[in-house]
């Protein structure tokens, strides 16, 4: 057989498994999904001492082959060659952790009932003897039958002969049988790895691990919800301060381009589309990049250190109180990033009630796309007055927003588990990983690989979307003396909209930005900017900022409304995309398009006439 | 610690006292949904495994952290309290 062989990294979840197949592949990765369903897949290749490749693909972590999630499903169908869009492995790398053999060592020995060749990498030895363990390899590969090499991903130690060993696995591959038998009896082969374990540790001293130290202070019901408060407070601080000089330098940079583009073309409809509509629109929203990877940072390094889990074990009893568990904190937490990543990581959560209630919230997590919208906002109508030394007006309203987002989702939760996600808690299990440090190189591929998915949505959804709105505001042109805006196809469909949202209080103007907006929350900043811009133009007023015209055209009930609907508003075609795909059909993406905005009508409403009520 | 009470009788994981290494006697599979009692299997839990207690409910009723092998779990209050333990670690 001439393909290359395909050799699939499986092992128990914690077991240093994607850090293992980042050292053996290196930056040669390409991350996918797996057909139907959104587990990403990743694949990479690595080439043999005799310079033959060989393909790697790293299997979602698994306790065995019963699966209780969607990831440990596909694990269990790649290796039984049930997976569609993969064929099956020719071989299995086994990653297992060496201070966690016991455990580990039973989805081994489920593997390999399984028939393919096999290498086992006993992966993190380091940490292993750092805990007092020593163990002794040849013992494992005697018990088992099949290869085993010491391995540090981390410190690249045990690689040549890892790599080596894969080659000789690969190519046996064509004389293994490949029988598909699936051992089931978990106790029975628990007992047979915990014999093998005993055999294989030569000693084993009880030294008091720094994780245990760590976790008595970091679970503590005082001082770990402080460390824990503290620790998101420092990270919501960092997205808007740290951000700021990256962005002011993103916005500079996109304005000169706008001067040098706008010098360069002669005055007409191709550089009002090119200024107005693709460099003003698709700049509004590349201005947020630094806040997206600051808080993807945040987030890589606490899943990396381990802390994440910790996080989840504190939420716990909060969650438990409105029907979820722990676990559906961590796909929350993303969901302040983009509640896209967040919804694919709900997939970790086996009850499917409960999964499909953390996905009807997710969006109420206020994601980076609506921080635009916010930052505009409060910049042009809420005064920067001092309220605290270091905090001030316009900090204290954007915490608000956020806040009335995390208590609309808990309200939320606690009524679709009482109605249409309705069912008994699936409790709260989980393994806590050992406190690691993170490694940077992972970070950074983590990070480079969500940059260029923002990057790909503002080059193609809000370009998209910016230049069919700028052309909807152009066309057909005005007469002489009227309205461009008015008179344009967009005038006239936001004058339909106009007719429903009037009653909480929003203009025509917003009316025109709430359709471009459903394609992605951001976007309502650059149809604002461009409604404007066109505006200013016809009218002959010049480049007004953005600000000062917000502040003479709205009033501040219809401001202060215009937040309360992004809180709620489900203004995302990719988040309903996804939940379509997550929940194989129409009816929850439907649903959670209905109750969201049934919600956002009615906050946008009563602020706003609260707000007049009482005469602001 | 060495004053630490003798635990005779097997007692709950829940109540055992925080670090006190001990054994699992036996597990009240009956108290756990068949999805908790797979899972808290595959994360090796088994008669005379060692465990211990890391952290208790505390006051709210939480989660409860312990030690399984060379494991640390998180569980609910009702799983750590269908786990009866005896002395031995």
């Amino acid at each position: 057989m001439n393909h290359t062989p395909l050799v699939a990294v499986a092992g128990n979840p914690n077991a240093g498994k994607s850090a293992l197949f980042n050292a053996l592949t290196g930056a040669r990765q390409k991350v996918g999904n797996y057909p139907g369903v959104t587990v990403e897949r990743h694949a990479g290749r690595m080439t043999l001492a005799d310079g033959r490749p060989i393909e790697l693909v790293d299997l979602p972590g698994a306790y065995s082959l019963d699966p209780s999630s969607l990831d440990e499903k596909v694990t269990r169908d790649v290796l039984l060659g049930n997976q569609a869009g993969e064929r099956r492995p020719d071989a299995i790398l086994i990653v297992v952790d060496a201070a966690n053999l016991d455990n580990h060592l039973r989805f081994a020995l489920q593997l390999i009932a399984l028939g393919l060749p096999v290498v086992i990498a006993l992966n993190m030895v380091d940490l292993a003897e750092r805990d007092g363990l020593t163990l002794d390899p040849a013992v494992i590969e005697r018990e088992l039958g099949v290869p085993v090499v010491a391995t540090v991903a981390v410190r690249r130690r045990g690689l040549e002969d890892l790599r080596a060993r894969i080659g000789e696995a690969a190519s046996r591959a064509a004389e293994a049988p490949g029988a598909h038998q699936v051992e089931h009896d978990i106790v029975a082969l628990q007992r047979r790895a915990r014999q093998i374990a005993t055999a294989a540790t030569l000693s084993e001293t009880a030294t008091r691990r720094w994780t245990h130290r760590i976790d008595s202070v970091v679970l503590h019901p005082v001082a770990g919800m402080a460390i824990f408060t503290a620790l998101m407070l420092v990270m919501f601080q960092a997205v808007f301060t740290w951000s700021t000089i990256p962005a002011d330098a993103i916005e500079a940079g996109i304005g000169a381009l706008g001067d040098i583009v706008g010098g360069a073309l002669p005055d007409g409809l191709i550089r009002s589309a090119i200024v107005d509509g693709v460099i003003a629109g698709v700049g509004s929203v590349v201005v947020f990049l630094p806040q997206i990877l600051i808080l993807f940072t945040f987030i890589l390094i606490l899943e990396a250190t381990g802390y994440m889990v910790r996080a989840a074990f504190l939420m716990d009893r909060l969650m438990a109180s409105v029907g979820l568990s722990g676990r559906a904190f961590i796909p929350l937490l993303s969901s302040f990033a983009c509640a896209v990543p967040g919804i694919m990581a709900t997939r970790t959560i086996s009850d499917e009630k409960e999964r499909l209630a953390t996905i009807l919230i997710a969006p109420l997590m206020t994601c980076s796309a609506r921080l635009p919208v916010y930052t505009v906002i409060i910049a042009a109508f809420i005064p920067n007055t001092a309220i605290l030394p270091g905090l001030g007006l316009q900090g204290l309203v954007m915490f608000g927003l956020y806040v009335a987002g995390i208590i609309g989702a808990l309200i939320a939760a606690l009524v679709l588990r009482r109605t249409v996600a309705k069912g008994a808690s699936s409790g709260f299990m989980m393994e806590m990983p050992k406190y690691q440090w993170p490694r940077l190189g992972d970070v950074l591929l983590g990070l480079w690989q969500r940059a260029m998915i923002f990057l790909k949505r503002a080059g193609t959804i809000i370009l998209v979307t910016t230049i069919i709105l700028w052309a909807l505001l152009t066309f057909p042109r005005a007469p002489e003396g009227q309205s461009q805006i008015e008179q344009s196809i967009a005038g006239r469909i936001g004058a339909g909209i106009e007719v429903l949202v009037a009653p909480i209080g929003f203009n025509r103007d917003i009316s025109l930005a709430l359709l471009p907006a459903m394609a992605a929350r951001e976007v309502a900043v650059s149809s604002i900017a461009t409604v404007y811009a066109i505006d200013d133009s016809e009218s002959g007023a010049g480049e007004t900022a953005l600000r000062d015209n917000l502040r003479t055209r709205w009033s501040l009930p219809t401001a202060l409304a215009f937040l309360m609907w992004f809180v709620f508003a489900p203004q995302c075609i990719s988040t309903i995309a996804i939940t379509r795909r997550e929940t194989n059909g129409w009816k929850w993406p439907a649903f959670m398009v209905g109750y969201l905005f049934a919600l956002a009508y009615i906050a946008a409403g009563i602020t706003y006439w609260s707000a007049v009520a009482i005469g602001l | 610690m060495a004053t630490v009470p003798d635990i005779t009788v097997p007692l709950r994981l829940l109540d055992l006292p925080r670090n006190l290494p001990a054994r699992v006697a036996e597990v009240d599979w009956a108290l756990l949904s068949p999805p908790e009692a797979r899972r808290l299997r595959e994360l090796g839990l088994d008669e005379g495994v060692e465990v211990a207690l890391t952290r208790g409910p505390g006051m709210l009723g939480g989660p409860v952290a312990c030690r399984i092998g060379r494991m640390t779990v998180a569980l609910r209050r009702h799983v750590a309290g269908a786990i009866r333990v005896e002395q031995g670690g």
